[in-house]
């Protein structure tokens, strides 16, 4: 870094930021979108000039919409509660059964252990839509359709084959030896997993749980199909804005800004345990 | 009770039993080590030696056979409840422990006081010369560092057992010829039992009581360092141990008008009077058609040609080592290595005689490769 001429650096420094303006700016016009009336948001040309409300933000808090067609109820909190729900137990769920397995599958080569993990991360190259509408008309019959708990079973297609394979990488990454040599000393093998074992792969499961997290909040289809208004978290009751009356891009925006954030400030605040545990363990050959 | 400490009955480990080429890394392994006793477990990569150790230890399954620990069967028995003690080629210190706290968790689930804890880290980190270390993480320190930390960690516990896998190979050589003492007086003073594994001959020299040479799975001999030297049990062990390595020619045995006859595939013969070896051993040379001889390169008598005896040779190399001199010489269609301890004249090209005492004679027979006699002697 320290040989790059002047012109290299500066050639460096305008690349980064043309990147860095095509990826923000689309989130930079929703804010500003956000705290526009739709009159202004439909302008043509597009200008940067308008008086802020926050009127959108307030529509959604208060869950009531009024529209020129008349006054409409959304719950969008509700569906911001569904997601928050949905999210966090499903990556609980996954943790818990994708930790003991990912480390079986690092440290227990058994008959057929390859086929059983490669058949769980295959999982996440189906299609959803293959598996939504079958699992849709079992969900009716077996009384699951429309609750959390069949969403959370649903989403573990998305966390699970995740956690599993970053974890499993990461636990492998851990010298046996490193746990041979608690075990000898006097300590079971679940005393290891739970001393040994899961501390060194934690910034490797924080990793994987966050990035599992942000996959199941954004989630669209399964929450569509399998749950109505009431159990749908954000992805979906953005679709809430889409009225008789017109599209209500205003809300939708806001809707979106709020529905990020959580995703984001997470994100942020764990960028260093998702690069680090990301390139460590999961690229390994 | 009288049985050894630890007994390893007919001990097979197979890797992938059920694959097209399973490996047989260790063959009906039999072997008794005694209360008190160093052994070290000697030979070159992938020998099934350090197999050995992990099955003592419980890191491998045993595929056949079993093993005995103070007349417990330990084979089945998880590592923790096993009462042994193990360093680690590998180091495997626990990376958010400092060197002290690595140490100390050996002990940690002995529900020891503090200060006896304390007490026994200071005493095995100057033992081991790591009391500068001690805060420090693994992280920080370097290899030869984290190998005696990991060393510390087994020694610092009073197993039944002590395993200690190639405890020395990371360290620099002063330091390594000073452990070794301090290591050895530390295990007899305690009267810990320990079985090390080591591919260097000096290192199980300097420490064990008994060495286990093994080749390919097989165990070849088990004796004490001067039984190897002096009496290997067959050509392997013969050509294995010692350094430089024990020449060997392959021969053919004729007896008759009170002398014994050793000729070599390339022409030359050795004369030696009959009764320099025992009737049993000529008997057996001479009913093996094929015969190995081996000399030790110390054995080798070198001399200006027509003076030390009818065999000659041609001189390739002459290296003088500070203290002894090796000389390469091409004999018998091969290559003869003979160690002076002064420094000798000899130049490449040159003739030299040579002679081997018939005391210093080794023959094995050429095809199963067993041992006859060592120095005329029944082996």
């Amino acid at each position: 870094m320290d040989h790059a001429s002047r012109l290299e650096r500066i050639l460096r420094g305008i690349a980064i930021a043309a990147m860095v303006l095509f990826f923000m700016f689309p989130i930079f016009w929703i804010l500003l979108m956000s705290f526009q009336t739709n009159e202004t948001i439909l302008r043509n040309p597009p200008s940067m000039a308008f008086a802020p409300t926050l009127s959108n933000y307030a529509a959604l808090l208060t869950g009531r919409l009024d529209t020129a067609a008349g006054t409409l109820d959304i719950d969008f909190m509700q569906n911001l509660k569904n997601s928050v729900i949905l999210s966090v137990f499903s990556v609980a769920v996954a943790l818990l059964l994708g930790v003991p397995a990912a480390y079986a599958f690092a440290r227990h080569k058994f008959r057929g252990s390859e086929d059983i993990a490669f058949t769980l991360l295959s999982f996440r190259f189906a299609p959803p839509l293959l598996v939504v509408l079958p699992l849709a008309l079992y969900f009716q019959d077996i009384g699951l359709a429309d609750t959390y708990i069949g969403l959370i079973w649903v989403y573990q297609l998305i966390c699970l084959p995740l956690i599993l394979w970053i974890v499993r990488g990461y636990f492998e990454d851990i010298s046996p030896d490193v746990e041979y040599a608690y075990r000898i000393a006097g300590h079971s093998w679940f005393a290891t997993f739970r001393r040994i074992a899961l501390p060194l792969a934690g910034p490797g499961i924080a990793a994987a749980g966050l990035l599992a997290f942000i996959f199941a909040w954004n989630n669209f289809v399964f929450a569509l199909v399998l749950g109505s208004a009431d159990k749908q978290p954000v992805t979906v009751g953005a679709l809430a804005f889409v009225t008789a009356s017109g599209i209500q891009y205003g809300q939708i925006a806001a809707a979106v800004v709020l529905s990020i954030a959580p995703t984001l400030a997470l994100a942020i605040y764990a960028q260093r345990y998702l690069v680090e545990g990301l390139s460590l363990g999961a690229v390994k050959g | 009770m009288n049985e050894p400490l630890l007994v390893l009955e007919r001990v097979d480990k197979v890797y992938d039993p059920d694959s097209a080429h399973p490996v047989r890394a260790v063959q009906g392994l039999d072997m008794r080590v005694h209360a008190g006793e160093i052994v070290a477990l000697l030979g070159s990569s992938g020998c099934g030696k350090t197999s050995t150790l992990r099955m003592i230890a419980g890191f491998e399954e045993v595929t056949a056979g079993s093993i005995r620990l103070k007349g417990r069967e330990i084979h089945r028995l998880a590592p923790a409840r096993r009462g042994v003690a193990m360093a680690f080629e590998g180091y495997s210190l626990y990376p958010p422990l400092t060197v002290r706290e690595n140490i100390a968790f050996a002990l940690k689930s002995a529900r020891l006081k503090r200060e006896e804890v304390d007490r026994r880290v200071r005493e095995i980190a100057h033992l081991l010369e790591i009391e500068d270390i001690l805060e420090r993480y693994p992280s920080s320190i370097s290899g030869g560092q984290q190998q005696r930390a990991s060393l510390g960690r087994a020694l610092i516990r009073h197993a039944d057992l002590h395993l200690l896998d190639e405890p020395m190979g990371q360290l620099e050589p002063q330091l390594r010829a000073l452990l070794r003492g301090r290591i050895k007086h530390h295990v007899k003073e305690r009267g810990l039992t320990a079985i090390l594994v080591t591919h260097d001959q000096t290192e199980a020299n300097a420490l064990a009581d008994r060495i286990a040479v093994m080749e390919g799975g097989v165990l070849q001999q088990f004796a004490t360092p001067a039984a190897l030297k002096e009496a290997p049990a067959n050509l392997f062990t013969g050509t294995f141990i010692g350094e430089p390595p024990m020449n060997v020619f392959a021969a053919e045995a004729r007896g008759g008008s009170g002398r014994l006859r050793l000729r070599l595939d390339h022409g030359s013969e050795l004369d030696y009077p009959e009764d320099a070896f025992e009737a049993g051993v000529r008997a057996r040379m001479l009913e093996c058609r094929r015969i190995v001889l081996g000399v030790r390169p110390h054995a080798v008598s070198v001399a200006a040609e027509g003076h030390a005896g009818p065999l000659r040779a041609r001189v390739t190399a002459n290296q003088w080592l500070g203290d002894q001199t090796h000389i390469a010489a091409e004999f018998a269609g091969g290559l003869l290595v003979a160690v002076e301890h002064h420094r000798a004249a000899v130049r490449p090209g040159e003739t030299i005689g040579i002679a081997f005492a018939a005391d210093d004679l080794h023959v094995f027979d050429a095809e199963s490769g067993a041992a006859l006699s060592h120095g005329g002697r029944a082996a």
